[in-house]
């Protein structure tokens, strides 16, 4: 058995779980010492009080947020797989649809969220469509640029042997496809988030309750701040574990042959 | 009909073949230009016999690629044709022959694992698993890798990762096996071990195996005919039979017969390259 400081794993965890833990103290001791009112900046004691005071409500509204997410993500997912797909099969899709990928891309959630809440008169499905939007544009680039990145070795190979496109298809261009495409997810889950949280910021401010960005509306009314960190935290620790399920997926997937993902099952 | 060029005299050797067999392959004044104008080869007259180890060598750009490219219909030619077991490309398959190509890269998909790489032209094929998993072990114990058949190509060394490629081929059980520098990659061990394996290989089976080289050595060692091509355009300078006994091994690399032919060889490859044997105006 090595000692534990020379473990690596010890130390990737323990490292900026320390960090972490000095960061605390130094802002709990410095509101303490400055004798700051919680009005204006609380302490992460009284961030842990309201967490507990309000878990029920908080619970109440990250789910309804992770809700949100995990619908935009699956849709983004789908779709953009799909999109990607068809702007494979022919470059005339590709040059006619991708302008219109970018633009969507490019245009800000929040200016064109009213917009959808207006038109959509579901809450939920409203804010998933604006989430959905934000999370789609890595997953359609990602996974074209996964399908286009063939082995031109293998690829003449494959024509050598005369298989068919859905051959092709499935044997070499998907399996090549797959490290993009989990680099995609990467990107895509934690857009989902923000995208989510963004629209319903928009839908709280017109007076669509929902969600934890509603939460942190509705405490900055009540000058609640502690409830406005407590909820900020949860988002937060909502977007890292979404995150680490991603790495953990594409660690499943590729460990046993990708660059990206070799050493890390060692 | 296009004349023999001058500068390709008729070898005495090319007599040397097995007349009762059909050869495995016959160019006939094949010739090709690219779309660019470069005119890689010049009509062309190659018969290939069948269970011949004919080697293609000359110096860069004398279209020796481009030959058994020609040979394994990966392109075609742009004035004269290629029969294969005197028939076309299109009856190759429904004779029941095949023919197997192995590229200078061992061209693995990295995600499957060596068994599943060895199977892959079995299963582009749609041959049942039950008739396709005897033959893939077979070619895996053919190159001497089964104990790696469930490894993945990145554990393997250049060389193993070489011999996985070469089962592929096997596996489809091929008639005619097409090589481009399979082993110019490879540092000089490995490259003889793999001779040493190969050509026990094809004498297993009289496997037809045409073969493209940059080494002298290697050309000596493998082949019972060596083509010297001469590029501008390209076209075949010299052949040269290697009649010694079979199988070849350290003791032919060692022996003085051995040297000879690469003494003489390398002065057709030298001859080859000067600017005079490109008599032949593009």
């Amino acid at each position: 058995m090595k000692p534990l400081l020379q473990s690596e794993t010890f130390v990737r965890i323990a490292a900026p779980l320390a960090v972490g833990v000095v960061l605390l103290a130094v802002w709990e001791i410095g509101c303490r010492l400055g004798s700051i009112p919680v009005y204006l900046f609380p302490k992460p004691s009284d961030i842990l009080a309201s967490l507990i005071k309000n878990g029920p409500s908080l619970l109440r509204a990250l789910l309804i947020t992770l809700r949100i997410t995990l619908q935009a993500f699956a849709a983004a997912v789908v779709l953009g797989t799909l999109i990607a797909f068809m702007f494979v099969q022919s470059r005339a899709i590709e040059i006619s649809l991708f302008p219109y990928a970018v633009l969507l891309q490019v245009t800000p959630i929040v200016a064109i969220a009213p917009l959808i809440i207006i038109l959509v008169k579901n809450t939920q499905l409203s804010l998933t469509v604006c989430a959905t939007l934000v999370a789609l544009f890595p997953i359609i680039s990602n996974t074209t640029l996964g399908l286009r990145s063939v082995d031109p070795g293998l690829a003449s190979y494959f024509r050598m042997n005369r298989a068919s496109r859905l051959k092709t298809l499935v044997r070499l261009r998907i399996p090549g496809a797959l490290p993009y495409f989990f680099g995609g997810l990467r990107i895509s889950s934690g857009l989902a988030l923000i995208g989510a949280v963004v629209a319903e910021f928009v839908a709280g401010t017109g007076g669509r309750s929902s969600g934890l960005a509603y939460e942190i509306l509705d405490a900055g009314f009540q000058l609640d701040i502690p409830r406005m960190f407590a909820a900020l935290f949860l988002i937060t620790v909502t977007g890292v574990l979404l995150f680490g399920a991603m790495v953990g997926l594409s660690r499943l997937a590729l460990s046993n042959w990708h660059e990206s993902e070799i050493g890390a099952e060692a | 009909m296009n004349a023999p060029l001058p500068s390709a005299p008729l070898d005495a050797h090319t007599t040397r073949r097995a007349a009762d067999r059909p050869p495995a392959v016959e160019v006939l004044s094949a010739e090709k230009i690219f779309a660019n104008g470069t005119r890689a080869l010049a009509p062309i007259d190659l018969t290939i016999a069948d269970g011949e180890f004919l080697t293609l060598i000359g110096p860069s750009g004398c279209g020796k690629s481009t030959l058994l490219k020609l040979i394994a219909n990966l392109i075609q030619p742009s004035d004269g044709r290629i029969l294969w077991w005197r028939g076309d490309f299109g009856q190759v398959g429904q004779d029941g022959r095949g023919l197997a190509f192995v590229f200078q890269e061992p061209t693995l998909m990295p995600w499957a694992r060596v068994d599943t790489n060895v199977r892959l032209p079995l299963d582009l094929a749609d041959v049942p698993r039950g008739k396709a998993d005897p033959r893939v072990s077979d070619a895996i114990a053919r190159v001497g890798l089964s104990a790696f058949a469930r490894h993945y190509p990145r554990q393997l060394s250049g060389g193993m990762k070489m011999r996985v490629s070469i089962a592929r081929a096997l596996a489809t059980e091929p008639n005619l096996l097409l090589m481009d520098e399979p082993f110019g990659a490879l540092d000089e061990f490995t490259r003889n071990k793999l001779d040493d394996d190969l050509i026990k290989l094809w004498w297993e089976r009289k496997l037809t195996t045409v073969f493209v080289t940059h080494s002298i050595y290697e050309a000596v060692f493998l082949s019972t005919r060596i083509v010297v091509l001469a590029a501008n355009p390209g076209r075949i300078f010299r052949t040269m039979t290697i009649d010694e006994p079979q199988p070849r091994s350290q003791d032919f690399r060692d022996s003085a017969r051995f040297a000879a032919y690469c003494r003489e060889l390398s002065t057709w490859l030298a001859e080859a390259s000067l600017p005079s044997a490109s008599g032949a105006t593009p």
